[in-house]
């Protein structure tokens, strides 16, 4: 018998707790796949963030160690530094990477730092219960946006992966969606050029996932895709943001 | 090797480098950026080292963690607002038993205050500082030599006991030059720590982290801190007396203020008055044994601190009422003089009949 599908050797037995439908189990199983496919297990170290996705090293059978909320780049770059055989990659929501965390990832960015950012961006506060992130929607409704987020009060949603392509230090940008299989396929693919771009010793890479929340979108599974269609990418429109490596795709 | 003339800022850097630093992280703030420089200038291209300016102190002592976190020596340095932004980092360092070596070359404040040199960080430095119930080793160092003695030593007690170390020096004993002997080489390869994060080869795979969701286990974790702290109090305290045998009234300083009170014990000595000094050299852990140890005898303190009363509170607690304190404190980046403090001393003598 041919197997067609099994659990990637760096995934742990072990349940996710995330909610039915959410984003974060399906990009950290493409991540070991990655991870597993390129021979990683033993040089990579993942920095988890302040987030719903802080006991990613619950699953992923990898070195990890924990950040404060918004510091992964910091964290990274002192490890990078350190001992820069390691693969790095930071692991961030929307919150971690463009509100608390921007000047930390823009500075590492714009040095070049040779890690790799897995931004997942699901227009919310995941973890503190649905507030407004810096990527929420112009209207939409958060726990603190009750009445849609107005931009004149609240601003608008911040780009922060075209704000990263301005940096010479990046060399590698794509956003991508975890929200179909076409998608998910998609979104392996660029996670992986992303790992061979530091492996390269090309500069910052960074995968951009819109990926589903649909406890705080306050919606059905199969609805949070669809939002993630109809709406959200078309304020984060999918696609190479930037690619400078000189090279095609890993695979 | 001969002594050599150098400021002190400059001599951490020296000693932290001959003690196997490989990464410093900085963000320039006067008092203390010729130690930021000298690690541009001698770490940076040194094989296996480096050196990041980075975009702030958060990121700094951030990236100090994540050196930390794979096993190589670390340090950042700062003064006053730069150490506030840091102290998150180092409530994650003592939650994740990593060890690091933090300067602070501490200026007056409160908020942006002067760049003059002040003790007023002594309250964040000994208190913990940022969140949660831990510690952090505080040396006081008093002189160049000391400072280059101290760095060596803090770079040992942070990966002996995996706690992040501050050194708490201030504006004067950055800036000022004196000759100074490094008794050490810097290793030709420096170690990495046994414990390190580098990647799940020829191991299982492993996390570090601080959250839980589990009381028991953060429980435990603060008991574990807190035993080890306790070793750190009975192995690690140190402190130097000076003309205290025969002391009647016993000057308490620490640091560049200690050294203004040595001064001004000399020329109350050469006028008979019996005044002797007690400089802690780890403010924590304080030496309250020695405090204890000198209340059977003396009766009398002066506290004299570069601020408005901060280390004060630690000789209250250590004399357990055995004794009688008096305060003399300059804030706000005065430097008082060794015959003004002399003046202070002289007429405490007097007024508490210790001439008779
Ligand atoms: C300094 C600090 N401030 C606030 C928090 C609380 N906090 C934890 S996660 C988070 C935001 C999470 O949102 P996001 O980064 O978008 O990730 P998600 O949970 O949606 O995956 C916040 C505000 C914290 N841990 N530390």
């Amino acid at each position: 018998m041919k197997t067609v599908y099994s659990r990637p050797k760096s995934l742990k037995m072990a349940q996710f707790h995330y909610c039915p439908g959410c984003g974060h189990s399906i990009v950290h199983r493409l991540i070991c796949e990655v991870i597993d496919e390129m021979n990683l297990q033993e040089k990579v170290i993942g920095i988890p963030p302040a987030g719903c996705s802080v006991f990613a090293y619950h699953y992923l059978d990898i070195d990890m160690a924990e950040s404060a909320h918004g510091r992964g780049a910091a964290v990274a770059t002192g490890i990078k530094r350190a001992f820069p055989e390691a693969i790095v990659f930071t692991y961030q929501g929307d919150g971690d990477m463009a509100a608390i965390g921007t000047a930390e990832t823009i500075h590492a960015a714009n040095r070049g730092e040779n890690i790799t950012t897995i931004f997942v961006n699901n227009a919310v506060y995941g973890m503190t219960g649905g507030q407004m992130a810096p990527t929420t929607l112009p209207g939409q409704k958060t726990t603190t946006t009750p009445y849609g987020r107005d931009s004149i009060l609240e601003g608008h949603p911040l780009k922060i992966s075209e704000m990263l392509a301005l940096v010479k230090g990046t060399t590698y940008i794509e956003r991508v969606a975890v929200n179909s299989p076409a998608n998910i396929r998609k979104t392996k693919k660029a996670i992986k050029k992303a790992f061979q771009t530091q492996i390269d010793k090309l500069g910052f890479s960074v995968v951009e996932i819109l990926s589903p929340c649909p406890v705080n979108w306050k919606m059905s599974p199969l609805e949070a895709w669809r939002w993630i269609d109809k709406e959200m990418s078309q304020e984060f429109p999918l696609g190479l943001i930037k690619d400078t490596t000189g090279r095609k795709d890993a695979d | 090797m001969t002594k050599v003339l150098m400021n002190g800022s400059s001599a951490i850097a020296e000693a932290a480098i001959r003690a196997g630093c490989q990464c410093y992280f900085g963000y320039p703030i006067t008092p203390q950026n010729e130690l930021t420089e000298y690690m541009a200038t001698n770490l940076s291209r040194r094989k296996g080292c480096s050196f990041v300016q980075a975009e702030s102190e958060i990121s700094a002592i951030n990236m100090v963690y994540g050196a930390s976190l794979v096993g190589v020596r670390a340090m950042t340095s700062s003064s006053g607002p730069g150490i506030s932004l840091k102290q998150e980092g180092i409530s994650f360092l003592a939650a994740c038993e990593l060890p690091a070596v933090i300067v602070n070359m501490s200026r007056g404040g409160p908020g942006m205050g002067s760049i003059a040199a002040a003790q007023s960080d002594y309250f964040q430095a000994t208190r913990g500082g940022g969140h949660g119930d831990y510690r952090t080793i505080v040396m006081a160092p008093s002189s160049v030599q000391e400072l280059a003695d101290l760095t060596h030593r803090a770079f040992h007690l942070a990966d002996k006991y995996k706690t992040p170390v501050m050194i708490l020096g201030d504006g004067i004993l950055g800036q000022m030059m004196e000759p100074v002997k490094f008794k050490h080489e810097a290793p030709a390869e420096p170690p990495i720590r046994h414990d390190a994060l580098r990647g799940a080869k020829g191991r299982r795979s492993k996390f570090i982290k601080s959250l839980t969701s589990n009381d028991t286990e953060l429980e435990e974790l603060n008991w574990s801190l807190f035993r080890r702290y306790e070793l750190i109090k009975k192995k690690e305290t140190t402190y130097e007396t000076f003309l205290a045998d025969d002391a009647e009234l016993v000057v308490v300083a620490f640091g560049i203020a200690a050294r203004i009170a040595k001064g001004a014990i000399k020329t109350v000595r050469s006028e008979g008055l019996k005044v002797g000094l007690l400089r802690p050299v780890t403010l924590w852990p304080f030496p309250a044994e020695a405090v204890q140890e000198l209340a059977k005898k003396v009766k009398h303190y002066l506290v004299f601190e570069m601020n408005m009363g901060q280390m004060i509170e630690d000789v209250q607690l250590s004399l357990e009422g055995k004794g009688e304190v008096s305060f003399y404190g300059r804030p706000g980046g005065v430097i008082p003089t060794p015959s003004e403090v002399a003046r202070v001393i002289s007429r405490l003598y007097y007024q508490k009949g210790l001439s008779k």
